[in-house]
């Protein structure tokens, strides 16, 4: 029993930090229908922000989070609009394109800037085990959940009490009714961008406190999987972002632990898989027909 | 209204291809051409291969497929297996032994293409990229975990069969079925899907049936160009058909243009040379890959030939046309 | 119409630019022989990607061996030269690079490939070649099996896994083990298999779990294996993951000692306090007070600024070892070399080298104790 109630603070630990990327994806989707493959390199490049900030200049940690979240914030817009804000009115599959290879440009920057080799993140959250009881969590463990609440709780009242936040859920809603309102579209897409990608940074930063490294395609894999789960909890909503983020990490944490850790990888794809063929809209997600 | 056969067309476009084997084969007996050039063609054309099938279901269908190198493993590993056993039972070699194998590759990867295809097909743009790029990983996943393949080990002992010249005639083979599929009448069915799937539905095309078709049809290709490269290195890794395969094929087709097979040659040939020639940078091959695919987007997204074919008939009557070439006493041409 | 022109001017002088580029010089130079003033080595690895540090490793320790062998008169007054091409860790670019290595560049011999993949993926051609094939790192054992001019500097990975499981339950008294490894290296797998099979035969294996190459996080799995209490967890795997699964190992405060193959070496950089007292197996120790080792460690250190590695070292011995067999040949033709490699008998960096009848070397393994952020030698295994 005890080892099952460690293997769900396991899975709590991996899931908080695929719901806030997932976070990011679903945002973005939310408001301009487009998959920013992107999204798990902006998680990558806030991560070696926090590594530049932290070697360099030895900052503590608040400070490091709030450095790297911002950098990533003005990446997110630049990218955003050098790369996607010309192609708006064009196929989905240009749009696509790019986001592939803005993704991969993004990836090879950091490898010719960092080279490839893993860096090891300066531990800069205090390690003491912490008991409850008989269960051994870490601090990391323990700063990583509360962090990522902490920020959904603030996006949550956000999106639902400031009027940027709501010109957002605006926009996401119908684009062009906002436009004849008089919302400022573009620079609405520019902040649901910024905070998307500060989230990713977030996300970035606390994977790598937690797994010690950072290597420019640590994106890649996170990224994925927190698009399944971006997916799962219904893409667009951001509530689905959070609940598809545990969901996938506890299926991940249980599946190592009790089928086996090399198909851990194959089960979250093959649930991506089955949640596009059976349910594409996720568990939070309402039915929509494609209009003509 | 489907082009009729010319026959004229077809004799002219076969002595060219022809007249390029024999350049091909006198330079090998020359002596010009090293086994290190010769082994760049053959890649050449395992490339050609991939792109003009990935143009298939990309280009002409409109569908981006993101899993073309799960295709091409599928292929790869089923012809080399197959190969190993053929040869091992009934002592083939050589040729037909190749023919055979991929065969067998086409056939299986084919089969496999249908169904995720099937599936898969039902979903939108980014869905079905996304979903493709699962299948692809998932391929990968299985073939490390299954054991008759070799595992991470990789797996050795396959027939070298591939040489220049086959893979020369498959390649043509390839590109001349897919020219003719594509401007005849399924193919201007599945043109139509990617302009508008809605209107073409409306208008009694079965897409799912041709999105299918298309789809599988490009799985076929990439299988047997999985099979040629298997045969040619000897040597399969799963880890060789990753994602980064499936885009560095994507960015010959992109870069040659969506729904130009000649763009597809072109490019192909233009980026299997380039990363051999420019050894030196290759750390910098990948970010200028992945910027110039951005950069193509926003500025040139049909390519460089966008959907426009190189025809040699075409390119002889414009010379014959042309002031230049031909001058004439009176210039008196509508063109 | 013009546009048409335009598209087609602009294929032509694509076309043309890559021909010409990718031709080169275009003549076929003779194998064996090279130009009459230089003899050229062959090293393929990867020196970009995410192993980059392995076959830049190789290809320097390579290097400062020319250099000095050269300081010295090179071979019989014949300078050598190493051309290092990068294979990404890729079997289809390992055979790229072979092949331009002996068209374009004409080499006598080839030291690689670094790793067992590559090798194996350029073993059947340089077979048919007939080209002296020394590869410093690949410990595979196929890698020489019915390779007659194929051999390898390191020794091979059944032996290290062996080594790693006797000098468990001897010296450390295991009798219970776990073994963690990456199932999509070939290079993890070997040492994993032969480690428990080694291990069963005396003791109890707890458990034999995998993980991926992406796998970051392990809590899960340890979780698992420290249920079931093993004395020694077995960590085949690279510095890289290695540091993070200690790091967690240390976080979920497990009491085990870990032990692992060469690829722990250069761990104590990064991961020095979380790797304190656990062990690895080794090519040489770099504490080992002999000329020889400390020479090279000092002449590495000023050429190229960093401590070397085991992969450095190898290069290095390769290199040697392949100059001594073209002394004792007496010329450049392929089969003499050949000869004269399998009956190599010369003291090494890292160790004694003599081949035995595969081209795999008898020499002895060493065992390192992470002590103070440094290596200590806790053991040497000779192997017969």
């Amino acid at each position: 029993m005890t080892i099952f109630l460690q293997q769900i603070i396991n899975g709590l630990s991996v899931g908080s930090i695929y719901a806030v990327i997932a976070l990011g994806y679903t945002m973005v989707y939310g408001i301009i229908r487009l998959i920013n493959f992107a999204h798990g390199e902006i998680m990558m490049m806030g991560a070696y922000f926090a590594f530049v900030t932290v070697s360099a200049m030895g900052m503590p940690f608040y400070l490091v989070l709030i450095v790297s979240m911002a950098l990533a914030a003005l990446l997110g817009i630049a990218v955003e609009t050098m790369a996607y804000r010309p192609l708006r009115k064009a196929p989905r599959i240009s749009a696509l394109i790019t986001a592939i290879g803005m993704s991969l440009f993004l990836q090879n920057l950091a490898l010719v800037i960092f080279r490839p080799e893993p860096k090891r993140m300066p531990p800069v959250i205090p390690r003491f085990p912490v008991r409850i009881g008989p269960l051994q969590i870490g601090t990391v463990t323990i700063t990583t959940i509360i962090l990522s609440i902490v920020f959904m709780i603030l996006l949550d009242f956000f999106v639902k009490k400031t009027k940027p936040g709501k010109a957002m859920r605006a926009v996401s809603e119908d684009k062009e009714a906002s436009l004849l309102m008089g919302i400022n579209v573009n620079r609405t897409i520019s902040i649901t961008f910024a905070i998307g990608s500060a989230l990713g940074a977030l996300g970035g930063v606390l994977y790598s406190v937690s797994y010690t490294q950072v290597f420019p395609t640590m994106g890649v894999m996170p990224g994925l999987k927190a698009f399944v789960a971006a997916v799962l909890g219904g893409i667009g909503l951001i509530p689905g972002a959070m609940l598809g983020g545990f969901v996938i990490g506890m299926v991940e944490t249980l599946s190592k632990s009790y089928i086996s850790s090399q198909w851990s990888d194959a089960i979250v794809f093959g649930i991506l898989i089955i949640v596009l063929l059976f349910k594409p809209t996720g568990i939070l997600g309402k039915n929509e027909k494609e209009k003509v | 209204m489907a082009k009729t056969f010319n026959l004229k067309v077809f004799i002219i476009n076969l002595l060219a291809v022809i007249f390029i084997f024999i350049a091909i084969k006198i330079l090998i007996g020359s002596g010009a051409l090293s086994r290190y050039l010769i082994s760049i063609m053959i890649f050449i054309c395992v490339n050609i291969i991939l792109a003009t099938s990935l143009n298939l279901a990309t280009g002409f269908l409109g569908q981006l497929a993101l899993g073309h190198a799960g295709f091409m493993a599928i292929g790869a590993y089923t012809s080399a297996l197959t190969a190993i056993y053929l040869r091992s039972t009934y002592n083939l070699s050589g040729t037909l032994l190749l023919l055979a194998s991929l065969v067998a590759a086409g056939l299986f990867a084919g089969i496999i293409g249908v169904l995720i295809g099937i599936p898969a097909l039902r979903l939108r743009g980014d869905y079905l990229a996304i979903i493709t790029l699962g299948f692809g990983e998932v391929i990968r996943v299985f073939i490390n975990n299954i054991g008759f393949t070799g595992g991470a080990k990789g797996l050795t002992g396959i027939p070298r069969i591939t040489t220049i010249d086959n893979a020369y005639w498959v390649m043509v083979l390839t590109v001349a079925i897919l020219y003719t599929l594509t401007s005849s009448r399924q193919g201007r069915a599945i043109i139509s899907i990617r302009e508008d799937e809605i209107a073409a539905e409306a208008v009694g095309i079965q897409t799912t049936r041709y999105k299918v078709m298309g789809f599988a049809i490009a799985a076929f290709f990439a299988g047997i160009g999985g099979g040629l490269y298997a045969h040619f290195i000897a040597f399969l890794d799963p880890n060789t058909f990753n994602f980064m395969r499936s885009v560095e094929i994507l960015v010959i087709v992109v870069l040659g243009g969506m729904g130009s097979l000649t763009g597809s040659v072109v490019s192909a040939i233009v980026l299997t040379i380039l990363p051999e020639a420019l050894r030196d940078f290759a750390i910098y091959r990948l970010l200028i890959y992945s910027g110039l695919l951005v950069a193509m987007m926003i500025f040139r997204p049909q390519g460089i030939f966008g959907t426009k074919e190189f025809s040699l008939v075409q390119f002889f009557k414009t010379l014959r046309h042309n002031p230049i070439v031909t001058p004439r006493k009176k210039v008196k041409e509508s063109d | 119409m013009k546009k048409r022109i335009f598209s087609l001017v602009l294929v032509a002088i694509l076309l043309a630019s890559t021909l010409l580029s990718g031709c080169g010089s275009g003549n076929d130079q003779p194998s064996g022989g090279g130009a009459d003033d230089v003899i050229k080595f062959g090293v393929i690895g990867p020196i970009t990607g995410d192993y980059s540090q392995y076959g830049g490793s190789v290809e320097e320790g390579s290097k400062l061996a020319a250099e000095e062998i050269n300081a010295a008169g090179g071979i019989d007054g014949t300078m050598i030269e190493i051309v290092a091409y990068d294979s990404k860790g890729d079997g289809t670019e390992a055979v790229n690079a072979y092949n331009r290595l002996r068209d374009q560049d004409g080499i006598t011999a080839l030291i690689g490939a670094t790793f067992s993949g590559e090798t194996l993926a350029i073993k059947e051609i340089v077979i048919e070649d007939g080209m002296p094939v020394l590869t410093p790192t690949a410990t595979n054992e196929q890698v020489t099996l019915n390779a007659p001019n194929v051999f390898r500097a390191c020794y091979l990975d059944p032996q290290q896994g062996s080594t790693a499981a006797i000098f468990s339950m001897d010296t450390l008294g295991a009798t219970k083990a776990a073994v963690l490894y990456n199932t999509e290296d070939p290079y993890s797998e070997g040492l994993a298999v032969a480690f428990r099979d080694t291990f069963a035969q005396n003791g109890t294996v707890t458990n034999y779990e995998g993980y991926t190459v992406n796998d970051m996080d392990f809590r899960s799995i340890l979780t698992v294996i420290q249920a079931q209490g093993p004395d020694v967890i077995f960590l085949p795997d690279y510095t890289a993951k290695v540091g993070v699964i200690l790091d967690q190992i240390d976080e979920l405060n497990m009491d085990v000692i870990c032990i692992g193959g060469d690829g722990w070496d250069g761990i104590e950089t990064d991961y020095a306090e979380v790797a304190e007292g656990h062990y690895f197996v080794n090519h040489y120790a770099k504490s080992d007070p002999s000329d020889l080792v400390q020479n090279f460690i000092s002449a590495y250190e000023a050429k190229w600024g960093k401590t070397p590695n085991a992969l450095a070292a190898l290069g290095y011995d390769a290199t040697f070892i392949m100059v001594e067999a073209i002394k004792s040949a007496g010329s450049t033709d392929a089969e003499a070399i050949v000869t004269a490699l399998a009956a190599t008998d010369m003291d090494a960096v890292t160790g004694h080298i003599t081949f035995d009848a595969n081209g795999d070397p008898q020499k002895s393994i060493s065992i390192i104790q992470i002590v103070d952020g440094d290596h200590f030698l806790a053991g040497k295994v000779e192997v017969d």
